[in-house]
């Protein structure tokens, strides 16, 4: 917005010199992921399996972010916001699908949909 | 109450990223993620209507043990490479070009002139998401 008027943005902050090291966030993202990894293995119902796969996007949303920031470069913000657009889109088609599951079977429990085993 | 402790989680994140000084994704992750996403959640399980799961046969089942002492394994071996790697010394603390690396504007810049192919199709495939979720959640096509 330079057309706008002359901004001097760095009298507003101070250069960051101490902060959160690296690796612990990566720690908390690599947790998180394990988390919702087991969570999607022992969890029964349709929609907490979902809400973990959310999750483990979460978590890798996070170590972007954190590399993106470390490094000073724009890649890492610009992929985590398309994995947001896609998670949006895999949510969208995710429920509607537990729906009409839900519609059929009168259940969500994962144990009980097995039409295709043998 | 998982889908609570959910959104709690994504407001959490959320504040990371302002930690990080990622301001434009610290908010389209309330707005997204959890305004959206999570909304999405709680409708359909207000729609589904399930009531208490039911714990009768609450089996020792041995194989979701198993599948948890792997993850185990693996987020032991995931440790193990992060705190190993070169990058987490080399990066020792925010660069300071991080401030004007999160807002609005460089995103803007960067997205309309690098990234602008992923953007259009990711408009397109926001398109067809939103025409198969009406298509599967119809009653009578």
């Amino acid at each position: 917005m330079q057309w706008f008027w002359p901004r001097d943005d760095s009298k507003y902050y101070t250069t960051i010199t101490k902060s959160i090291p690296l690796h612990y966030y990566l720690g908390l993202s690599a947790v998180l992921f394990a988390i919702g990894v087991a969570g999607v293995l022992t969890r029964r119902n349709a929609i907490v399996v979902f809400m973990c796969i959310e999750l483990m996007l979460n978590s890798v949303n996070l170590t972007f972010v954190a590399f993106a920031s470390f490094m000073g470069d724009i890649s890492g913000h610009v992929l985590v916001f398309f994995v947001m657009a896609v998670a949006a889109a895999e949510a969208t088609v995710g429920l509607a699908i537990v729906i009409a599951l839900f519609r059929n079977r009168q259940t969500v429990n994962i144990d009980e949909i097995n039409i295709l085993k043998w | 109450m998982s889908a609570i402790f959910l959104i709690g989680n994504f407001f959490t994140i959320a504040f990371l990223y302002l930690i990080l000084q990622a301001q434009l994704l610290a908010v389209l992750q309330i707005v997204v993620y959890t305004g959206a996403i999570m909304v999405l959640v709680v409708f359909v399980i207000m729609l589904l209507n399930l009531g208490d799961e039911k714990k009768l046969t609450e089996r020792f089942d041995i194989k979701k043990v198993l599948g948890v002492i792997l993850v185990f394994g693996f987020l032991l071996e995931m440790l193990y490479l992060f705190g190993i790697s070169e990058e987490t010394r080399v990066y020792a603390g925010l660069n300071p070009k991080a401030v004007a690396v999160g807002t609005v504007e460089s995103m803007g810049k960067a997205m309309f002139s690098t990234y602008l192919f992923p953007f259009e199709i990711t408009g397109l495939l926001l398109l067809a998401s939103i025409v198969g979720a009406v298509v599967l959640a119809k009653r009578r096509l």
